[in-house]
This record gives C-alpha cells, sequence and structure tokens, in this order.
C-alpha cells in the first residue's frame, strides 16, 4: 500500500487505541478516585488551595461554577494583555522584539484564553520567550483545563439522579492540569526535543551557508511549548509557520507524534463519559457519529490534495507527490491534507501545511467542520458542543413520536430547547454577520481610516472567490475557537484584532454557558424511570438522528456563504 | 472580593508550576538531546554549514536545489506564499518558474518536471525535497561539477530518507546533507 495512506491510517488507529485507556483514566480523575499520580500531586494541589483558600470540599450548583469559571478568566485577561502589551523591556528578549500594539495584545490575549490562538503576529517577531511562556504557553494549559472541568461539570450533571450539586470547579480545574496535561506535556516534549525541536532561551544564531550567504536562525523554548499546544487543543505555534516549521515539526515521527497529542484528549473525552456514566454504549454511539462525519470531511480532501492542482497539470508538469504549494515534502499530501481536517473538526488550528493554498473543495471542508464544531471538538468543549445537538435531537425525536422528549431520564422542555436553540444559531450568526461586514467593505474598496491602513481590499492575498473565502475563513475559525487561517490574509489591524476580538468572546463563554446552563437545569429535575417509551438515545436510530439535525442545521445556515467562496471556485478551476 | 483574591492566589501558583518549572525541566532534559536542545547543525572538518532541519538557499548548478521558497530561506522568519490554487499571478510565477527549470535543465522534458520544485514550501525553510525531484538534477550537477553521472547518482540514491520505519510517509532527501556529501567528493 502506498505508504502516505499507510500512514494516515496509523495516525487514527494508534490515537483510538491509546484513547480508550485514557478515558478511563479521565473518568477516575473525575470521578476522585485513586490514581498512580496521587503520590507527586495531592500535596501541590493541597498546597495551593491552601495557599488560595480555596475550599474544594465545597460543592457548586451551574451557577457557581460559571461564577468560578469566568472570574478565573479574567484574571487571565490582565495577567496576558499586561505581558504582552510589555515584553519589550521585560526580561527573556534576546531577540529585542518590540512589546504588542493594545489592539494586537486584545487580540492575541483573547484568542489564546479561549483557547482559539488565531495569531495575528509571527513568533520569530512578535514575542518575546517570556511572552511565549508566560504570556501564551500558560494560557495553552489553563484555558484547555477550562474546557475540561467545564466537561467535567456536564458528565456529573448528566450522571446525578437529582441534585444541584455538580462539584467543585477549581477541584475539575487543577486536576485537569496536573493529572492530565501536564504528565503528558512533559512526555510528548521530552521526545520533541530528542527529535530536534529546539529547547533553549538563547537568542537568533547566525550562521554561514554552504553557498555562503549569512542567515539568522531564530530559535527558543519550543518543545515545551509545541507539545502542549496540541495536547491542549491550543495550536497557537512558537513559530511564524506553525507545525510546518522544521523546528517545530522535523520529520514524520513528530508530524505522527503531533497528530496523535491532537486527537487523544478529543477521543479520550468521549470514551470517560462513557466510563463515568456507565454508558459505554453511548460513548460508542457518539464516537460513531462524530467519526462518521469526520470521515465524510478527510477523505475527499486526502483525494484532492493527492491528485494535485488541475491548474497545474495543464502546465504539463508532473505532479507525482499532490498539490505541493504551502506543504512540506516530509509529510507529503497526504498527511498534510489528513492534518488540515484534524485540525480544524477539533479546535486546535496548528497547521503543517497552509490551508489558503489547498484545494478548493478541501477548504470547504476545513470550513465545514469549522462550522460544525461538534466532531470530537476541542479538549472538553467538543462533547459541550455536541451535547447542544443532543438535545435538539432529543426534542426533535419527540415531537415525531409524540412524547415528552427525555434525555437519561429528564423531561427536556422549552427552557432548555430554547438556551440550546439560541447557542445553535449563534455560531452562524457570529460568522455570517462578520463575514458579511467584512465583505461589504471589500466590495466597495472602502478606504477604512483609522481601522486598516489603506483600502479594504488590500487585506486580501488573493482575488476573486478565494479572497471571499479568506474573510469567511477568517470568523469561522475566530466563531469555531480554532484558530487557523487563510493566512494571506492581512490580519494584524485594528478592525481584524477587534472584530474578531468580540466575536472570539461570544463564541467561547456562551456555547460553554448555555449546556452547563441546560445540564444543571436538567440535573434539579426529578429523575423519571426507563420504561418501554423510553427514546433510546444510545440506539443507531438516534445516532442517526443527531447527524441528520447536524447536516440540517449546518447545511441550511452556511451552503450559501460555501457556494460564493470555494464552490465558486471549485466550478471554475475544475 | 475573597473569590477574586483565592483566583489571583491559584494562578500565580500555577504560572509557576506551568510557566516557570515545567519549561526548565524540559530544557534540562533537551540538554541531553542531540545539538542539547539549541538545534541539530551540520558540520565538515569542525565547520558548521547550517542547521539540520532547516533548508538554505542553493542557486549554483554544482548543488543540488531545493524548493522554492516564500521567505528567500531567511530563517529569521517562516512563511508559505498563501496563494490560492486558483489566483492568476500565482499560476503565471509557476509558469515561471518552469521555465527557468527548463533553462537549466534542457535535457528533461515538460512532463519530467516535478511539480514540487515549482511549488513553494509551507514554512520556507524545507530542508528536503522528493527523490524524484533529486533525480532530475543529477545531470546538472554530474555536468558542473565535471564529475560522472553514476557517481552522482550512487550519492543520492545514498541520500534517501526511507519511509518511517519503511512503513508510513514520503522518501525525502535532505539538500544540505546532500550538498555536503558532494563537496566531500572533490
Amino acid at each position: 500500500m502506498n505508504t502516505e495512506i499507510a500512514g494516515i491510517i496509523a495516525m487514527f488507529v494508534i490515537t483510538l487505541l491509546l484513547a480508550i485507556p485514557l478515558g478511563k483514566y479521565i473518568a477516575r480523575v473525575f470521578g476522585g478516585e485513586k490514581t498512580f499520580l496521587d503520590p507527586v500531586f495531592n500535596p501541590v494541589e493541597k498546597f495551593f488551595f491552601k495557599a488560595s483558600r480555596i475550599d474544594v470540599t465545597r460543592e457548586m450548583n451551574w451557577k457557581q461554577h460559571l461564577y468560578a469559571l469566568l472570574s478565573i478568566n479574567f484574571v487571565w485577561f490582565f495577567l496576558s494583555f499586561f505581558i504582552l502589551t510589555n515584553q519589550g523591556w521585560l526580561p527573556l528578549n534576546p531577540d529585542g522584539n518590540p512589546s504588542m500594539s493594545p489592539d494586537l495584545a486584545f487580540n492575541t490575549a483573547i484568542s489564546f484564553i479561549v483557547n482559539c490562538n488565531l495569531q495575528h503576529y509571527s513568533g520569530e517577531t512578535g514575542v518575546s520567550y517570556l511572552g511565549q511562556l508566560i504570556g501564551l504557553m500558560y494560557l495553552h494549559f489553563v484555558s484547555a483545563a477550562t474546557g475540561m472541568a467545564a466537561c467535567a461539570v456536564l458528565f456529573n450533571a448528566m450522571r446525578e439522579r437529582q441534585t444541584s450539586q455538580l462539584g467543585n470547579f477549581y477541584n475539575y480545574f487543577l486536576k485537569s492540569c496536573t493529572r492530565i496535561l501536564l504528565p503528558l506535556s512533559i512526555v510528548l516534549a521530552t521526545f520533541l526535543a530528542f527529535k530536534g525541536v529546539p529547547m533553549t532561551f538563547e537568542g537568533k544564531d547566525t550562521i554561514t551557508t554552504l553557498q555562503g550567504d549569512t542567515v539568522k536562525v531564530s530559535r527558543g523554548p519550543a518543545a515545551a511549548f509545541v507539545a502542549i499546544k496540541h495536547l491542549g487543543t491550543n495550536g497557537g505555534g512558537f513559530f511564524g509557520a506553525n507545525s510546518a516549521h522544521p523546528l517545530e515539526n522535523p520529520d514524520y515521527s513528530t508530524n505522527m507524534a503531533e497528530m496523535i497529542a491532537q486527537m487523544i484528549i478529543p477521543f479520550a473525552m468521549i470514551f470517560a463519559l462513557g466510563y463515568f456514566l456507565r454508558r459505554k454504549k453511548m460513548a460508542w454511539a457518539i464516537f460513531g457519529v462524530m467519526t462518521a462525519g469526520f470521515l465524510l470531511l478527510a477523505v475527499p480532501t486526502v483525494i484532492f490534495e493527492m491528485n494535485g492542482n488541475p491548474a497545474i497539470e495543464k502546465m504539463g508538469i508532473a505532479q507525482h507527490a499532490g498539490s505541493m504549494e504551502g506543504k512540506e515534502t516530509r509529510f507529503g499530501a497526504a498527511a498534510s491534507g489528513y492534518w488540515s481536517i484534524a485540525t480544524t473538526v477539533i479546535s486546535t488550528g496548528s497547521v503543517n501545511s497552509m490551508h489558503d493554498s489547498s484545494m478548493p473543495i478541501s477548504g470547504a471542508m476545513q470550513l465545514l467542520a469549522m462550522m460544525i464544531n461538534a466532531f470530537y471538538g476541542g479538549c472538553g468543549v467538543g462533547i459541550l458542543n455536541y451535547y447542544v445537538f443532543i438535545i435538539l435531537a432529543v426534542f426533535i425525536s419527540g415531537l415525531m413520536v409524540g412524547r415528552t422528549p427525555e434525555f437519561l431520564g429528564k423531561k427536556v422542555e422549552a427552557r432548555e430547547v430554547k438556551i440550546a436553540a439560541v447557542i445553535a444559531i449563534l455560531h452562524p450568526l457570529l460568522i455570517l454577520a462578520g463575514t458579511a461586514l467584512a465583505s461589504y467593505f471589500a466590495a466597495g474598496d472602502t478606504p477604512m481610516g483609522w481601522w486598516f491602513n489603506g483600502n479594504a481590499t488590500g487585506w486580501l492575498n488573493n482575488p476573486g472567490y478565494h479572497g471571499f473565502s479568506e474573510m469567511l475563513y477568517e470568523y469561522t475559525s475566530s466563531s469555531a475557537n480554532n484558530g487557523s487561517g487563510f493566512e494571506g490574509l492581512g490580519d494584524n489591524n485594528p478592525f481584524w484584532n477587534i472584530t474578531t476580538g468580540i466575536v472570539l468572546l461570544l463564541s467561547r463563554y456562551l456555547p460553554i454557558i448555555g449546556p452547563l446552563a441546560i445540564a444543571g437545569l436538567l440535573a434539579d429535575k426529578k429523575y423519571i424511570p426507563e420504561s418501554a417509551g423510553t427514546l433510546k438515545t444510545d440506539s443507531s436510530t438516534f445516532s442517526i438522528m443527531v447527524f441528520a439535525v447536524i447536516f440540517i442545521i449546518t447545511a441550511l445556515s452556511f451552503f450559501p456563504a460555501l457556494a460564493l467562496g470555494p464552490f465558486a471556485e471549485y466550478f471554475t478551476m475544475f | 472580593m475573597k473569590s477574586l483574591f483565592s483566583v489571583i492566589i491559584l494562578t500565580l501558583f500555577t504560572l509557576v508550576l506551568f510557566g516557570v518549572l515545567y519549561p526548565l525541566a524540559i530544557t534540562g532534559i533537551a540538554g541531553l538531546a542531540p545539538g542539547a536542545g539549541k538545534g541539530e547543525t551540520v558540520s565538515v572538518n569542525q565547520k558548521v554549514l547550517g542547521y539540520k532541519k532547516l533548508g538554505q538557499s542553493f542557486t549554483a548548478e554544482k548543488y543540488f536545489w531545493g524548493r522554492p521558497s516564500a521567505v528567500s530561506y531567511n530563517a529569521a522568519g517562516s512563511a508559505g506564499s498563501n496563494k490560492g490554487p486558483s489566483n492568476p499571478a500565482y499560476l503565471k510565477e509557476v509558469e515561471t518558474r518552469i521555465d527557468s527549470f527548463q533553462v537549466h535543465h534542457p535535457y528533461l522534458t515538460k512532463k519530467e518536471i516535478p511539480s514540487e520544485m515549482v511549488t513553494a514550501s509551507g514554512s520556507g525553510l524545507d530542508p528536503d525535497i522528493s527523490p524524484e525531484a533529486a533525480m532530475v538534477q543529477i545531470k546538472r550537477v554530474a555536468t558542473a561539477r565535471n564529475i560522472s553521472e553514476t557517481q552522482v547518482a550512487a550519492l543520492v540514491e545514498k541520500s534517501i530518507q526511507k519511509p518511517l520505519l519503511g512503513l508510513f510517509g514520503p522518501s525525502v532527501i535532505n539538500v544540505l546533507e546532500l550538498n555536503a556529501a558532494l563537496d566531500q567528493i572533490q
């Protein structure tokens, strides 16, 4: 078999095999059971909580959870904003990189707190090592743990018969960091360091090349950063080219490791749900729907990338390697296409090829992956997003069979469905309104004044339909908390920094608040034992129903926009 | 107010653990890795020729060439071209690259030119080319160096890095290492 295809199959299978035991372990961590890391971290956690005067035995209801979550996120914003706007004079800045402008720091700080990592700067010139480690990498850990803690609250709410006490937020948060993210990061960072990812505090090196040119080489403490960037599904790279950079992703083995790392926790969370609720069948049903969706996006992308660019085909040269613009030789077209879908279904947003140069259908698949945003999904939040679709599917199925909709023994009523509907509508609203605004300015080539240096079309790197896709992609990536980009877009200016910054805030917190509110409300209701008339939510019929709901909502909301961008480009080329 | 105090203190302690101790531990471990965490270099006779994983610009006839780069192989930064597949200006640029490649390799038909040699990499620092892309350059390099083609071909053959475990991913050739080995012949 083709070694490139074998490579991507191996990546998927290894991830799945590792995710099942990891899911079991995560369920134990959230369940407060004994784990092998207790002797190391129990004293550390105890000390942290004592010093900060947090009583972790105090259980919280869903509103108290949200209050804790939002207040600690608020503190992180100020910490990161301060470091980024002052890094120029702070220590650990061997390359003398400047402090960020306030609008860029606003966008960057929010973007890393909400687990998006848009990166309107380039790592080599835009941040100091202090900014990388304290301003950004710290947020890699805690933003991922925020999502996982929210997911733990959801698990609790789904398991309990009738309660408003859903565990302690700070406990879930810190345990996600110390028991899951940190140990895995240490293992991965060590592997990466031995494979050639730098981990040094020295600044740029100057070398004379074989041909006699003098060039500078950016380095830095990258290995630690790159490990958690993937495990936490953050995706913000150390260098500008992200995981396409040879020092961030030196060979095929590191590419496999980074790929597995970004998918493993989202996979494991699904199995953790199964173990935690003792409903393994439901976990496999959810995993089945997500995998079907993932494959429907990934397979066409890999095929289109391996077939190459038809416009270059016409020039009469050999495209044995596939479409290679924006791709690295050591990964090849197949692994690059696969990565581009994995990173967009999961909200990582790290890239090992430049998505802006992908084939039109691949671009459409990357966009769709983020528009759906519920196949696997980011650390913890993937399940929260999927939960909204479950509630909608339960409601619609209930209407179809003429029964009161129930989910896990709780009646789903008007209030919960309203919240779910608002959350489901929010995502298309933010994406399409943002894109409409930017397209309006671009279409009229409007002078942008303070907002952008020059006329609006100046921010496009490509003309025509593809230019529209660049703007659509940026808002989609922001709203899906993804962080990848059609990076040709000139986005480091007040217009893009501020508008995407606002989208980032709304699209992170409302989709956490919504599902937790629904789960909290349901947990508070009286438990109705299962009967013959209960809708089976782990059956294949129900799985198809959820898939249909996801497809209909996305198709209705987004296909017109996709038709104007990638699909139109496709029909002009093929 | 009390809870704000709590979250600030918790933030500070976790900051020390994840933002300071964790990277220091990894730096310590990386010190044992090849290149001591500062990046692996390629040297011949104690002279450093460059970083093993970072591509360099090769334009001379006597060297194997790497791929086009959007940052001219200046490793102070990194980027792809971000040109869309249907962009007319981009397609014109590719045609120019094909023409220029043909001028330097007059013995090739168009059908033999691999697309990777006329398209820019994702990072602009791609250290590798495919074995096919090296094969088509053998004649030019051999002529420029006045050595036999079989000698160069043998070296190319020796430089091929097979897929991972022989199973996964593409075969590649590191251009810098190949060229450094080439210089050793004469």
